[in-house]
């Protein structure tokens, strides 16, 4: 299975309510499949970064089995928005 | 399940236990290194390490133990806190600072 970022997007989008994803390729700096990821989703309001993280983990529990090296920042709408007043 | 048994029990033998590629020494991997670095930031220099790269057993037996699956994997008292990027974001958002006190850890 290749793993692409489209796909990482899609994914996320659609089971997790994602209003905003941004997906890098990192895999030129490595040895194998690897991604970074912002995700904005309302689903995060009021849960733990470890919540927040193991809702993405779960979400893409499948891909992380390939995947090399994962890396992922997670935020609701209004720390984005506050993120990017800034 | 005998695994997670003495997964549970390594884990509370000290305050901070941290799974990862390589030692605090020599990491072999830059997440497990960015976590080394974090932790001597705070001044956290007393912890318990384990190289997953020479247990695949270990490697395998802590992801299923804390539901998590990459490595590095950091514990506070036996409580799963995360891996490298929770515990960057707690460091710029100043939470790793009360957590380490709540450990008697002054950073």
């Amino acid at each position: 299975m290749a793993i692409t970022a489209e796909h990482i997007r899609e994914k996320l989008t659609a089971e997790i309510g994602a209003v905003h994803v941004e997906v890098e390729d990192t895999s030129p700096n490595r040895c194998a499949a690897s991604f970074k990821v912002l995700v904005v989703s309302p689903q995060f309001e009021g849960k733990t970064l470890l919540q927040r993280h193991r809702m993405v983990n779960s979400c893409l529990a499948e891909e992380l089995k390939e995947i090399h090296a994962f890396e992922q920042k997670t935020l609701t709408r209004e720390q984005w928005e506050k993120q990017n007043a800034q | 399940q005998a695994g997670n048994v003495e997964l549970g029990e390594l884990v509370k033998k000290d305050k901070v236990v941290v799974f990862m590629k390589g030692t605090p020494a020599q990491p072999m991997c830059g997440f497990s290194n960015a976590v080394v670095q974090i932790l001597r930031m705070h001044g956290v220099d007393e912890y318990a390490s384990y190289n997953v790269l020479e247990d695949q057993d270990l490697r395998q037996g802590v992801k299923s133990f804390s539901n998590w699956p990459t490595i590095p994997q950091v514990f506070f008292n036996g409580e799963f806190v995360g891996g490298c990027d929770i515990l960057l974001q707690m460091h710029q958002n100043g939470d790793l600072v009360e957590e380490l006190q709540k450990l008697g850890i002054r950073s």
